[in-house]
């Protein structure tokens, strides 16, 4: 076969498979969103947009990818500096840290609200310790901090791993000269990671927050095991909007609107994190 | 003043013993070459010594001052990596104030010191690029300026010019002796090639197998090797070996001839003989011609003599075909002899 035309027939299967089952879709979601009575129009943005529950799922979304993004980013970090400098053992570790990875989201709601509810392990635990006379109620309306922080630590327990496997990965890469030079020259510890690690991880740091962050603004699962509609998110409204209120339309304008969020958010973090031109990373 | 003193050094990796007691001192501004095949524990002296390896055992003093258990930003030195080690993130200028910056030198003397020393080393032009847009000579020339922006007491050289192709590598082994002359630091240099070390070295020491053989300068270690394995590995080709037989007072039969040798020795020996101390004459030993190359400048000769194959460096204008019968004599004060139960040199 031409070795020109090679290259192209061998990405054509994957080609058509992601054109008929994502851009096909995706097409039809935007009919729907910008699709109304008397045609082309913005009505279904605009009826969900004034509806008083957006504001809250669009700032409790944002929100929660603030606080639980910056959270995984550090400890997933110290995690993966950890496991490089480990001589043995370290597949184990590695993979015993990446075991919430293959729970189900929804699974891991349901394990963290096994944890908090009221008949939960935490006040067996501070009952049988005699912290407390009677089991509290975590979460409940009255104790929203309390409903976000369970939301957050489960999120934080659920998806660190996939984070840290990119920045194993990327800190595996990083030749081992660059940091004996680093030391050689008077750089500590501390100084190293910030001279040389985080700059040469910029690749996999761009990754691994890019995909973070837009599984953060689809959040779902966790938020609705815990919180059910005391914590209302952008994706629990796509949710009610479809199957609740049988609005297709608006399920799909929120749907657009959590794509422009992340197609937003990942141009800021290609764009803070770039290499600089004429740097080889 | 920087004296190095490396004191009964070891060094084993689980049941590897890559040192054994290693005993050395440098001279303040001297420098030395380690020289030895791969595998013969050099690199890893350098490392213990640039404080990246740990000795198992012994002391490091640098400078009056022991460091052994110093990390390597206190130990007064900087260092040049085989691989150069240039960070591919920070432009030429950033990498060669690195130390600078480092150890929280004010501004305007960074930017003195790294325009200082690029100029030493001709790179004042690429202060702006970074490491991907430079050729591998040029690396080189920046894994250098950093070391010496450090203004260290010695500067540790792992192989630093053996990623470079031949012509580059004899330009920047000049461009490094004189620079490093004129910096007036102890140099330590790691290298398998022995010119490399002949050419830049005070002093040669010979590695093998975790030992030091012999810490001479080159042209003792290139005329009085201490070892036969410093005799066959340093020149190129080798020194060539025949044994000799003890034919009393002084006397050694060598392939049917009559040598003066040393006095002291009954048992048989080896004489060693460098290609191009053997000389044709009437009188000495009868060697077939085996293989003739011809090198331009001269001729090597590969013979037969008595069943060991020799090499001869001869005149170019000769003419000598394969199956001649040549008369070689060794020229008598460039003889050495070496017992081949110890392996050491006899005087």
């Amino acid at each position: 076969m031409n070795a020109r035309l090679l290259p192209y027939v061998l990405i054509l299967p994957v080609t058509v498979f992601l054109c008929i089952f994502f851009l096909y879709p995706f097409v039809l979601v935007a009919q729907q969103a910008f699709g109304s009575d008397t045609g082309w129009s913005l009505d279904n943005f605009r009826d969900v947009v004034s509806h008083w529950k957006f504001s809250i799922s669009l700032w409790n979304t944002l929100l929660l990818a603030a606080v639980v993004v910056p959270v995984q980013l550090a400890l997933s970090l110290l995690m993966a500096t950890m496991v490089s400098k480990m001589k043995r053992g370290r597949d184990l570790v590695l993979y015993v840290w990446t075991i919430p990875l293959g729970i189900s989201d929804l699974a891991a709601g349901i394990i963290w609200l096994a944890i908090f509810e009221q008949s939960g392990f935490l006040n067996s635990m501070m009952h049988g310790l005699g912290f407390i006379d009677a089991p509290m109620n975590f979460i409940s309306y009255q104790n929203m901090t309390m409903v976000f922080i369970a939301i957050a630590l489960a999120e934080i327990w659920r998806a660190t791993a996939i984070m840290l496997v990119i920045l194993v990965a990327g800190i595996g890469l990083i030749p081992k000269e660059y940091y004996e030079a680093a030391e050689v020259f008077g750089a500590s510890p501390w100084k190293r990671f910030l001279k040389i690690t985080l700059p040469l991880l910029r690749p996999s740091l761009q990754t691994a927050l890019v995909l973070r962050v837009i599984l953060a603004f689809e959040v779902f699962a966790v938020v609705a095991a815990l919180g059910g509609t005391l914590f209302p998110v952008l994706m629990g409204e796509t949710y009610s909007y479809q199957f609740d209120l049988s609005n297709s339309g608006a399920a799909a304008a929120i749907a657009l609107i959590i794509l422009a969020i992340s197609i937003a958010s990942t141009l800021v973090i290609l764009r803070a994190l770039r290499v600089p031109k004429g740097a080889t990373i | 003043m920087a004296e190095i003193q490396i004191k009964n050094v070891a060094k084993t990796f689980g049941a590897y013993q890559a040192l054994h007691d290693i005993n050395l001192t440098i001279a303040d501004q001297e420098f030395m070459v380690l020289l030895g095949a791969s595998g013969c524990g050099k690199t890893t002296l350098l490392r213990i010594i640039a404080g990246l390896e740990t000795a198992t055992t012994g002391e490091v003093w640098i400078g009056g001052r022991r460091v052994d258990h110093l990390a390597p930003k206190d130990r007064g030195i900087a260092m040049v990596f085989q691989n150069y080690a240039v960070f591919p993130h920070l432009t030429v200028f950033e990498n060669i104030g690195f130390g600078l910056r480092m150890a929280k030198m004010p501004n305007a003397e960074v930017t003195r010191r790294v325009e200082r020393v690029a100029s030493l080393m001709h790179i004042e032009q690429l202060l702006k690029r970074y490491s991907g847009e430079l050729s591998g000579g040029q690396r080189q020339r920046v894994a250098v300026a950093r070391a010496l922006a450090m203004e260290p007491d010695v500067i540790l050289m792992d192989e630093p010019l053996s990623n470079l192709d031949a012509l580059l590598r004899l330009e920047m082994r000049a461009e490094l002796k004189g620079v490093l002359a004129e910096s007036k630091t102890t140099a330590i240099y790691v290298t398998h090639d022995q010119v490399e070390a002949m050419s830049l070295a005070d002093r040669i020491s010979v590695m093998h197998q975790g030992k030091i053989v012999q810490a001479a300068s080159p042209i003792e270690v290139y005329r009085n090797p201490a070892a036969h394995f410093v005799a066959s590995f340093i020149g190129n080709p080798p020194m060539n070996f025949l044994r000799a037989e003890p034919a009393g007072s002084g006397k050694w039969k060598v392939a049917g001839e009559t040598v003066d040798g040393p006095v002291s020795a009954a048992t048989p020996l080896q004489l060693a003989i460098r290609p191009e101390d053997m000389r044709l004459a009437d009188d000495g030993l009868k060697a077939r011609v085996k293989l003739v190359e011809p090198l331009g400048a001269h001729l090597l000769v590969t013979c037969d003599v008595d069943g060991t194959m020799i090499r001869a460096v001869l005149d170019s204008d000769l003419t000598v075909k394969v199956g001649d019968v040549l008369t070689l004599a060794p020229q008598p004060d460039r003889v050495r002899w070496f017992d081949p139960q110890s392996t050491l040199a006899v005087a």
